[in-house]
C-alpha cells in the first residue's frame, strides 16, 4: 500500500468519502418519504448505493493490484457483458462457433494483448480479424436466413462489450511523458462517466421535465442530462491534479466522455427497446445487468482512450 | 461435495435465473417434466432445485447414454444416481416406440424405484428438440399417474438451453437462461390419455409464454 501514488489514494479516499455521503442521504431519505411511489424510488435509491459500495470496492481492489487486476476485472466485465448481449441477440444455432469463438478466443486474447503492452494488434485485432473470423465462421456454418443480421448482431457485441471496454484498462499502456500511474487515468474515466449516469439520474428525478428521446428513453430528461453532464465536468475539471490534463483540458476531456456516455446509454437503450426488454439482466441490484452499468462506458472509454493517445502521447 | 461443484458450474454455465409460480419446491414427491433441447437441460434443472431437494431427486435417463464412458457412469451412479432405462437403438436416435411389454417394464420400475420419497426428473417429448416447439409427449407421465395415483406432476419450462449447448456441439456458450416452476398438476379422474398428455403439454407450453 504504501507503494501506491498519493494522488491515486487521494482519488479513491474521496470516492468513499462521497459514498459515505450518498448512504446518509439515503438513509435520511428513507425517514422522510411518505407515499407509496416516492417510498419504491427511495428504495431503489438505496439498493443502488449498496450496490455502489459492492462495485467501488471491487474495482478500488483492481486497481489497487495494479495492472493485471484491473485488466482481469475488465475482461470479466466484457465477458459478463457480451453474455447478456448474445442472450438478447436473434442468433440462431448455426452461429454456435462463431460465439465460442468470441468468448473464449477473442476476448481473452484483446485483454492478453494489453497485458503483453502490444499496442498495434490490440488497436485492430477485433475490427480486422475477428470481424473476418466471425463472418466466415458464420458462412461455414452454412445457413443464410439472416445472415446478415445474425453476423451483424455477434459483430456489434464483440466491438461494444469487448473492442469498446477493453480501452479503459487499456489506458494503462499509454506512455504519458512526464505522468506516471496511469491507473489514475482510468479511474478519472471510470468516476466522471458514472458521476455523470448518477448526476443525470438525480437531476433527472428532481427537474426532470422534458424528455429528450420519449420514443427511446422516457426517464432521459433535457434537465436531467445538462444537470448531470455540466456537473459530472465541473467534477472533472476539479481533478485535473491527477491527470496529465490543464484544468482547461480537463473540462473539454469531461465533456466529451459525459457526452459520449450519454449517447452510449442512448444507444444501449435504443437496442434494450427493439428487443423488448427494460434490462439487459438483474446482476446488479437496482441497476439491471452489467450492460446497463457500462454503456456509458462503452462508448466514452475508446474516445477518451484517442484524444488522451492523440493529443497527450508523442 | 461434487454434486455441489457440479451445480455450482452448471448455474454458472447456463446463467439460470430461477421463478417459481409457488415457492421452492419441498420434499413432497412428484414428478418434473421439462421440455428437451440440450444436454444440459436435466442438470441445469437439478442445479435449480434447493440442495436438499436435489438429494431426493433422480433423473430418468437412458441407459446408451449413462453408460458410456467411466466419468458419465460414475456420476449417474453416485452422484445423480439416476433411473436409466433402456431405448431400442430407434428409440435413441428419435421417434421409435418401444414395445407394449417393455414400456410397461419400464414404468413399474420407475414406480418402485422411486418408493414414497425419491422425486424424478423425466422429459416426456421422449428426444430433444430443437427449442422452437414443444414435441407431443410420450404416454410415460400418463402411465406413471395411472400405477401412482395423485401423483403430483409440476411442469419446468427450461429456456435458452438449445442456444448454449446445442444438439451436436460439445462445448457451451455461456449465454444467460431461464428456469420457469409451474403450478403441480395431476391426472384427472377418468381423464383420457390424449387430453392428460396435451393438458400437460399445454401447462409447459404456458410457461414458456409467461
Amino acid at each position: 500500500m504504501s507503494g501506491q501514488d498519493p494522488d491515486l489514494v487521494r482519488l479513491v479516499g474521496g470516492v468513499l468519502v462521497l459514498l459515505v455521503v450518498a448512504s446518509i442521504a439515503g438513509a435520511l431519505l428513507s425517514r422522510r418519504v411518505r407515499t407509496e411511489a416516492a417510498r419504491a424510488t427511495v428504495a431503489n435509491l438505496n439498493a443502488r448505493i449498496r450496490a455502489w459500495w459492492v462495485m467501488v470496492a471491487v474495482f478500488a481492489l483492481a486497481v489497487w493490484t495494479g495492472g493485471v487486476g484491473s485488466i482481469v476485472l475488465f475482461a470479466l466485465m466484457s465477458l459478463l457483458a457480451l453474455r447478456e448481449f448474445v442472450t438478447l441477440a436473434p442468433t440462431r444455432r448455426e452461429d454456435h462457433r462463431a460465439l465460442l469463438w468470441s468468448f473464449f478466443a477473442v476476448t481473452p486474447l484483446q485483454y492478453l494483448l494489453i497485458a503483453i503492452r502490444w499496442y498495434g494488434l490490440f488497436a485492430i485485432m477485433i475490427p480486422v480479424y475477428a470481424f473476418v473470423l466471425v463472418a466466415v465462421s458464420n458462412v461455414i456454418a452454412g445457413r443464410t436466413d439472416r445472415f446478415l443480421e445474425r453476423t451483424a448482431t455477434i459483430h456489434w457485441g464483440l466491438m461494444v462489450c469487448v473492442y469498446c471496454v477493453s480501452h479503459a484498462p487499456a489506458l494503462l499502456i499509454l506512455d504519458i511523458p512526464g505522468y506516471r500511474s496511469n491507473a489514475k487515468l482510468l479511474v478519472f474515466l471510470v468516476l466522471v462517466v458514472q458521476l455523470s449516469d448518477v448526476l443525470q439520474y438525480v437531476f433527472g428525478k428532481v427537474f426532470g421535465k422534458h424528455p429528450i428521446a420519449p420514443a427511446i428513453s422516457p426517464n432521459k430528461t433535457w434537465e436531467g442530462f445538462l444537470g448531470g453532464v455540466f456537473t459530472a465536468s465541473a467534477i472533472g475539471t476539479a481533478l485535473w491534479w491527477a491527470t496529465p490534463f490543464t484544468p482547461a483540458e480537463a473540462l473539454a476531456m469531461s465533456i466529451a466522455i459525459t457526452l459520449a456516455g450519454f449517447a452510449g446509454g442512448l444507444v444501449m437503450s435504443a437496442i434494450k427497446r427493439d428487443r423488448g426488454v427494460k434490462d439487459y439482466g438483474a446482476l446488479i441490484a437496482g441497476h439491471g445487468g452489467m450492460l446497463d452499468r457500462i454503456d456509458s462506458l462503452c462508448f466514452a472509454a475508446p474516445v477518451f482512450f484517442h484524444l488522451t493517445r492523440y493529443f497527450f502521447t508523442p | 461435495m461434487i454434486a455441489e461443484a457440479i451445480a455450482s458450474i452448471a448455474r454458472l454455465v447456463s446463467g439460470a435465473s430461477v421463478f417459481y409460480s409457488t415457492g421452492p419446491p419441498d420434499e413432497h414427491q412428484r414428478v418434473y417434466f421439462a421440455n428437451h433441447t440440450s444436454h444440459l437441460d436435466f442438470v441445469v434443472l437439478w442445479s435449480a432445485l434447493p440442495p436438499a431437494i436435489r438429494a431426493l431427486t433422480r433423473p430418468v435417463a437412458g441407459r446408451d447414454y449413462w453408460e458410456k464412458g467411466a466419468v458419465r457412469r460414475y456420476l449417474s451412479e453416485n452422484v445423480f444416481r439416476a433411473i436409466l432405462i433402456d431405448r431400442s437403438p430407434r428409440a435413441a436416435g428419435g421417434d421409435a416406440t418401444l414395445s407394449v411389454a417393455s414400456a410397461r417394464r419400464t414404468i413399474d420400475r420407475l414406480a418402485i424405484e422411486m418408493e414414497d420419497r425419491y422425486s424424478i426428473i423425466v422429459f416426456p417429448e421422449g428426444t430433444r428438440g430443437s427449442g422452437e416447439e414443444i414435441s407431443p409427449f410420450k404416454s410415460g407421465l400418463y402411465h406413471l399417474s395411472r400405477v401412482k395415483p395423485r401423483l403430483e406432476l409440476l411442469p419446468v419450462y427450461l429456456d435458452n438451453m438449445n442456444r448454449i449447448l446445442p444438439k451436436g456441439e460439445a462445448l457451451p456458450v455461456p449465454m444467460l437462461s431461464r428456469v420457469i416452476f409451474g403450478r403441480p398438476m395431476e391426472l384427472g379422474e377418468g381423464e383420457n390419455k390424449r387430453d392428460f398428455l396435451e393438458r400437460a403439454r399445454a401447462a409447459l407450453a404456458a410457461l414458456r409464454d409467461s
